[in-house]
């Protein structure tokens, strides 16, 4: 009986230290599979309608990759949610992936963690060299006058999708001012049948961060000064929210329950339902509408208008950028890969399914078949886009402006009014908020 | 450990005497070893990451440093002070977010005792089909956090909720169809879903007492002529005050902490109704990158509960010495 319960007790206890060595032998095994320079780690940001798409439309390309170089990709594709929060845990602790898909609007901010390669004259060449893209797309890649950390993959821009049958049997035409958008919009609103003149993501602080900038923009205004200190209370920065907020308070063209769309789908797919007549969003809503079943020949795509009088600025430079993990072991494979996928054939093949807009200099648009479209994007894109401040506080820039923004429709929702001093009281304590933030 | 240490042989060892206590019995490991892992990973997974968190509250561990913590400046006191400073923004923000949670605390607390404890003395004699009711009355608690929470997300929807329907389009209680995961109601709604998720452990554990009471308490205090909710004050609630002690702690550390239900309920964006303290603070640290400073915050709100928590104790404890 004794001998018994000490041999149960030495078989448990074996078990359970070889179980953890077990754990433990896993855990380097993985480690070393990032070390060798046979394999990579790429995580992808969620581009397609599912990550399951993604990974139908990514692993051909990396088994190009991988016949081309030998080096074997593990790919992992991430949610648009998760994806800040998981650089951000790799960032803190150290385990990374070897190359990572970034927002470009936080390559300044992820810039300054200092946990990304450079891409200084060597490694840029490594690439192919800095000339191949597009000059407004490369200069999103990092803080003026620092080496850039990151580099173009996707080009994205906002366009205001209308709904052709929509305009054409209320005997409009598209908008090409504030003014007209929202004359029209109110035209097509019908509250009885559900119908309303705009859709808003009036619920996610990124795209709200992003409209608060555009329309700030038209109005002249700007969120950080020369030497990258807030500046939010601008007046053009108020009074472009005020407008955009007039979209559901005062203009009633989009409903209030807009105010928990939370995301950008949500909004597209009322436009491709029927229930909006416009919606303003990237290029890559191209995927959504059709996934819902709207043809391409029924909507149309122009500008986000400006108010008469404003600067024409109808987007942010938006898109997708590549950067390598400075601690990365395979550099060499790292760049390659870079090089691999900024290069002609795989831009060329991927911009299709993700609705991306060329990010190299002589790239074709290649999402759409219909030449209007392509050519309206690839305008706003290179002509009407402005980048989003390029400073090291863009992501709080991000969080706090959005989230006021997000808290601001959610009292208009529930019947409270906005006035511009509430705008300006809640960009003052947004702005205190990143200067407390920043000093603790 | 103690069962193998005192047990069986404790007579040969006296007869022994001194030389054979010092030997040790074949064996004496075995416990050791067994806990040794347990041990192991409980520092692993608690006590460092304690320290770290208490260490991080001291520095400025701010985007520019999270890729190399070392190089962190210390920060003294500083992140301590933003946080109580009440006239700053972030300050007054974490008080307005400290005094919600204690209201929603102790209404989804409360809330759920009451229901527990109606549930368990309305279970206590035995009937036909009691089983069901208790299976039934636990699937709050056996369903994952994030399914219960999602579904009650979709349930409190505005346009196509199932709440908003059962309100205004069939019992037509309420005009306009009401924003619940926007705004004021926000409070409401997640008093609501906490209290659904915590009750069923407060049944639980009241049942379990409940049985301990002798069925001749009863007897006695109904020959006494004492009518149920008598027998309720007078019988079972002082024979479940040790019960009640243990649970309404638990309850307590554990809604005040909360962070599951209002963040699968609200996402990134934090409604001045729903602003719970643990959410709060995730926000503070992870949207803006300050993790000192959220750090810091962390610090307090575990202060803020050691001192209830034992204020509490020694309360209870006295009480029941008195008693």
């Amino acid at each position: 009986m004794k001998t018994s319960k000490t041999l149960v007790g030495i078989a448990a206890a074996v078990a359970l230290t070889l179980t953890t060595a077990a754990c433990g032998n896993g855990g380097s095994d993985n480690a070393s599979s990032n070390g060798d320079s046979k394999t990579l780690t790429y995580w992808a940001s969620n581009q397609g309608t599912s990550i399951q798409n993604d990974k139908d439309v990514l692993k051909p390309e990396l088994k190009k990759f991988e016949k081309k170089t030998g080096i074997k990709v593990n790919l992992e594709v991430i949610g648009w949610n998760d994806l800040q929060t998981r650089i951000q845990t790799a960032i803190t602790s150290g385990q990374a992936p070897d190359v990572v898909n970034i927002g470009n609007t936080w390559a300044a901010s992820l810039q300054a963690t200092g946990a990304f390669l450079p891409f200084d004259s060597a490694n840029m060449k490594a690439i192919g060299g800095k000339d191949k893209f597009v000059e407004t797309a490369l200069k999103t890649g990092g803080a003026p006058g620092k080496t850039y950390t990151s580099v173009p993959l996707y080009g994205l821009a906002y366009g205001l999708y209308y709904n052709k049958k929509m305009f054409a049997d209320a005997g409009l035409k598209p908008p090409t001012s504030w003014q007209e958008l929202v004359t029209d919009a109110k035209k097509l609103t019908n509250p009885k049948k559900d119908v309303h003149g705009l859709a808003l993501a009036a619920g996610s602080y990124t795209e709200n961060a992003h409209f608060a900038f555009i329309n700030a923009a038209q109005d002249g205004g700007g969120w950080f000064d020369s030497k990258g200190q807030p500046t939010f209370t601008k007046a053009g920065n108020i009074s472009g929210i005020k407008r955009y907020l007039d979209l559901m308070q005062t203009d009633k063209v989009a409903p209030t329950s807009n105010a928990q769309y939370d995301n950008g789908t949500k909004s597209v797919n009322d436009f491709a339902n029927g229930k909006a007549a416009m919606v303003i969003n990237q290029n890559n809503a191209d995927n959504s509408i059709r996934s819902q079943g709207m043809k391409p020949n029924e909507y149309g795509v122009v500008p986000f208008p400006a108010p008469t009088g404003g600067q024409p600025v109808a987007s942010h430079v938006a898109g997708i950028n590549l950067s390598v993990f400075k601690n990365t072991d395979n550099k060499a494979g790292a760049l390659k890969f870079v090089k691999f996928m900024t290069s002609k054939d795989v831009q060329k093949t991927l911009d299709k399914p993700y609705s991306a807009l060329p990010v190299l200099k002589d790239g074709k648009v290649t999402f759409t078949s219909k030449a209007k479209e392509a050519k309206t994007f690839q305008k706003i894109y290179n002509t009407m886009s402005k980048p989003l401040p390029l400073v090291a506080n863009e992501d709080q820039f991000e969080s706090t402006v959005g989230k006021a923004m997000n808290k601001m429709f959610a009292q208009i929702a529930t019947g409270k009014s906005i006035t511009k001093s509430d705008i300006k009281q809640a960009l003052s304590t947004a702005q205190q908020q990143v200067a407390a933030s920043s000093a603790g | 450990m103690s069962v193998v240490t005192k047990s069986p042989d404790r007579k040969v060892r006296r007869r022994g005497g001194a030389p054979e206590r010092r030997r040790r019995k074949p064996g004496w490991w075995l416990p050791y070893a067994l806990l040794g892992p347990a041990v192991l990973f409980e520092i692993l997974v608690h006590l460092i990451p304690i320290v770290i968190g208490v260490w991080m509250s001291f520095i400025k561990l701010t985007k520019f440093f999270i890729a190399n913590w070392g190089a962190a400046p210390f920060a003294g006191l500083a992140n301590f002070r933003i946080s109580l400073d009440f006239s700053g923004v972030l300050g007054k923000s974490l008080l307005n977010s400290f005094l919600i949670t204690c209201a929603f605390t102790v209404l989804a607390v409360g809330l759920s005792w009451v229901l527990g404890m109606a549930a368990a003395v309305a279970l206590q004699k035995a009937f036909k089909g009691r089983a069901i009711f208790r299976t039934l009355f636990l699937v709050p608690y056996a369903l994952p956090v994030y399914t219960g929470v999602i579904a009650w997300k979709f349930m409190l929807q505005k346009d196509n909720g199932a709440i908003n329907h059962l309100l205004v389009d069939n019992l037509h209680v309420l005009g306009d169809k009401p924003f619940w995961l926007l705004g004021d109601n926000t409070f409401v709604s997640i008093v609501i879903v906490a209290a659904w998720r915590l009750w069923p452990f407060a049944f639980l554990m009241l049942m379990a007492g409940l049985q301990s009471i002798p069925e001749d308490l009863y007897e006695a205090a109904a020959i006494d002529g004492a009518k149920p909710f008598r027998q309720w004050t007078n019988v079972t609630l002082p024979m479940l005050r040790s019960v009640n002690t243990v649970v309404l702690l638990v309850m307590f550390l554990w809604t005040f902490n909360d962070f599951n239900v209002p963040y699968v309920l609200f996402g990134t964006s934090e409604p001045a109704g729903g602003d719970l303290i643990s959410f709060h603070i995730y926000n503070t640290s992870f949207l803006t990158w300050n993790f000192g400073l959220g750090s810091a915050m962390s610090v307090l709100l575990v202060v803020f509960l050691l001192i209830v928590t034992g204020a509490y104790l020694i309360l209870t404890n006295r009480r029941a010495r008195r008693a």
